[in-house]
């Protein structure tokens, strides 16, 4: 592997760090989002105990891991590569011997080192000091997740990668990328776990790869998956990770010969 | 294929699939389902070949295809036809091999990062070309003195001014001595003195590395300075390819003296003077002073033996038709179809 890959884990790491106030916001927002479907959900459940499978305890830890997940893996990637293909900048990283879709991959991964360091670890102790949040104490359990949580931020990155390269064949894919934005935080069980959606709705989801972002290693990390069943849903991760690599392939190979560089 | 062509281009072509938008409503629902394309031959089967160590300048109007021709040559797009090699590799078959040989500056778009030190984005364009640290110090600082950088090594690049940027372009696209330079529009938008500057240190790349070097510009002073050879495109075919004095002899129809007389003249007594010579006209500057065009078939010593016979003239200035002219003209005429 080239090492300048991880330079450029580096270089992201350091520009984020340059752009303190988004950092400060993301904070703010995040604490927010986390508060109020605490609060939500404790109206939900009133007196119940139990509700799609998760007591009141077992989805406030669910929140909150989910939303602090979702500050690792999220990151901008379809529209960076949309706006480098549609304003032609992305014809300078072919002159280059490198593998353009490798040092985005990098990029959003720098992008998430620093949000995990700086953002989720802090932002977890808060969290945890706040609401009434019960961490596993098995060390299996976090080592499976950790893993899990790196696979998390690979799906989510190809498919972020699957719609931006969509920008190489239509002009303008905002539209298809506020959707897909949409699709990963309704399906992918940050808003609502899965096991509220209706049946048969739930039964479409198994076979989409969003689930594997946070439904499932977010239920392991709450104790809802039990930690024997973990292996399984790792490999349904890796499953994924590599099935979504082949149309990122095609379409790479695709946009190679008709690829059109705007402004001349 | 002989060793020593840098670049060879055969019969090679481009068309592009542009999208047509209807007009209207109707239009635009029609568009939604079906959509309908044009195709643009943006470069028309053209061949040459530069041996190393060249300068050649590559000109042609906006929309000639030139940045297209370029962008063949550096792999970055995929030609529809044709044979193509540069430095013995098919430039967008073997990318990643092909690309350590080269060194492109885009005058347009910036190849640093916007947002990190100059020499932070030096540094990583060393690993990215895997050169050694011994090597790279070396070249780094002998770009750095040449190019008189040392001071903005530290800054962003968004905080560079135009020129500054530029040369660090230059920098950037020459660290790991690639072979061949692709240069699109570098001097553009840049002041006199800096684009001075980099004619120079372009002409001493090219003689003391050998660097073989391709620029499209529309500065003709940056051909003028630099180019031992020229090739011209207009709407995708070559028009021209040569030097430039074959260039400047071929196209350029004539040339100008200017006479300064001790007298006050008039145009027709001038025009008298010259009679009988095909072609020639005058024009007043000022009540002492009148300009004469000489066609190309009338000898400029002809012309003088006519009009030195009034005897009073200060000063005689002739002036060759300048490239930028004839250039013009070169344009202007291949629009209109002959």
């Amino acid at each position: 592997m080239n090492p300048a890959y991880v330079d450029i884990i580096r270089i992201r790491f350091l520009m984020m760090l340059a752009y303190r106030v988004n950092y400060y916001s993301g904070i703010i927002i995040y604490a927010i989002n986390i508060g109020a479907y605490y609060f939500l959900w404790q109206a939900i459940y009133g007196n119940q105990e139990v509700l799609g499978g998760f007591t009141i305890n077992q989805m406030t830890t669910y929140i909150a891991v989910s939303w602090m997940a979702r500050a690792f893996y999220f990151n901008n990637l379809d529209r960076e590569i949309a706006d480098e293909i549609r304003d032609g900048s992305v014809a300078i990283q072919f002159i280059r011997p490198y593998n353009y879709l490798m040092v985005k991959l990098m990029q959003g991964l720098g992008e998430g080192l620093f949000r995990l360091l700086l953002f989720m670890v802090p932002g977890m102790v808060v969290v945890c000091l706040i609401f009434p949040v019960t961490l596993p104490t098995d060390p299996t359990v976090w080592g499976w997740y950790l893993v899990m949580l790196f696979f998390s931020f690979l799906i989510n990155t190809q498919i972020n990668m699957l719609t931006g390269l969509f920008a190489f064949f239509v002009e303008n894919n905002t539209g298809l990328i506020r959707m897909k934005r949409v699709l990963v935080d309704l399906f992918s069980g940050v808003i609502i776990p899965m096991s509220f959606f209706p049946g048969w709705l739930e039964g479409i989801m198994k076979w989409l790869p969003f689930q594997a972002i946070t439904y499932l290693p977010s239920s392991v990390f709450t104790g809802r998956t039990p930690i024997s069943e973990a292996g399984a849903v790792f490999g349904l991760q890796v499953l994924w990770c590599v099935l979504l690599a082949v149309p990122i392939l095609a379409v790479w190979r695709a946009a190679r010969t008709r690829l059109f560089v705007q402004g001349g | 294929m002989s060793a020593n062509i840098a670049i060879d281009v055969d019969r090679l072509k481009k068309q592009f699939r542009v999208q047509k938008n209807r007009e209207g409503l109707a239009g635009a629902m029609k568009d939604l389902f079906k959509r309908e394309y044009t195709d643009v031959t943006a470069v028309k089967e053209i061949s040459f070949q530069i041996p190393q160590g060249e300068i050649c300048g590559y000109i042609g109007e906006n929309g000639a295809g030139k940045s297209t021709t370029i962008k063949m040559l550096t792999g970055i797009l995929v030609p529809t036809s044709g044979g193509l090699r540069v430095n013995g590799h098919i430039p967008h078959k073997e990318r990643e091999a092909f690309v350590k040989g080269i060194g492109v500056v885009f005058g347009q778009r910036s190849q640093l990062w916007w947002d990190i030190g100059v020499i932070e984005s030096f540094q990583l364009l060393r690993k990215v070309y895997k050169v050694p640290e011994a090597e790279y110090r070396k070249r780094l600082t002998e770009l750095v003195e040449r190019l008189k950088l040392a001071d903005l090594l530290h800054r962003p690049v968004r905080k560079l001014s135009l020129g500054q940027r530029m040369r660090c372009e230059l920098v950037a696209a020459l660290l790991h001595n690639p072979s061949i330079l692709f240069l699109d529009e570098p001097t553009i938008g840049l002041d006199i003195l800096v684009k001075t500057e980099i004619r120079e240190f372009l002409k001493e790349m090219n003689q003391e590395h050998g660097t073989t070097i391709l620029l499209t510009t529309h500065d003709l002073q940056d051909i003028e300075a630099l180019c031992s050879r020229v090739i011209m495109l207009d709407d995708g075919r070559i028009i021209y390819d040569g030097n430039l004095t074959d260039l400047k002899t071929k196209w350029s129809k004539g040339r100008e003296i200017q006479f300064q007389f001790g007298t006050q003249v008039k145009l027709p007594q001038l025009e008298q003077l010259t009679a009988g010579l095909e072609g020639v006209q005058w024009k007043l500057v000022n009540e002492v002073t009148a300009v004469l065009w000489l066609p190309m078939a009338v000898n400029v010593s002809d012309a003088m033996a006519r009009v030195v016979v009034v005897g009073d003239i200060r000063d005689i200035k002739i002036f060759e038709t300048n490239t930028d002219e004839i250039v013009r003209e070169i344009y202007q005429t291949e629009k209109t179809p002959t």
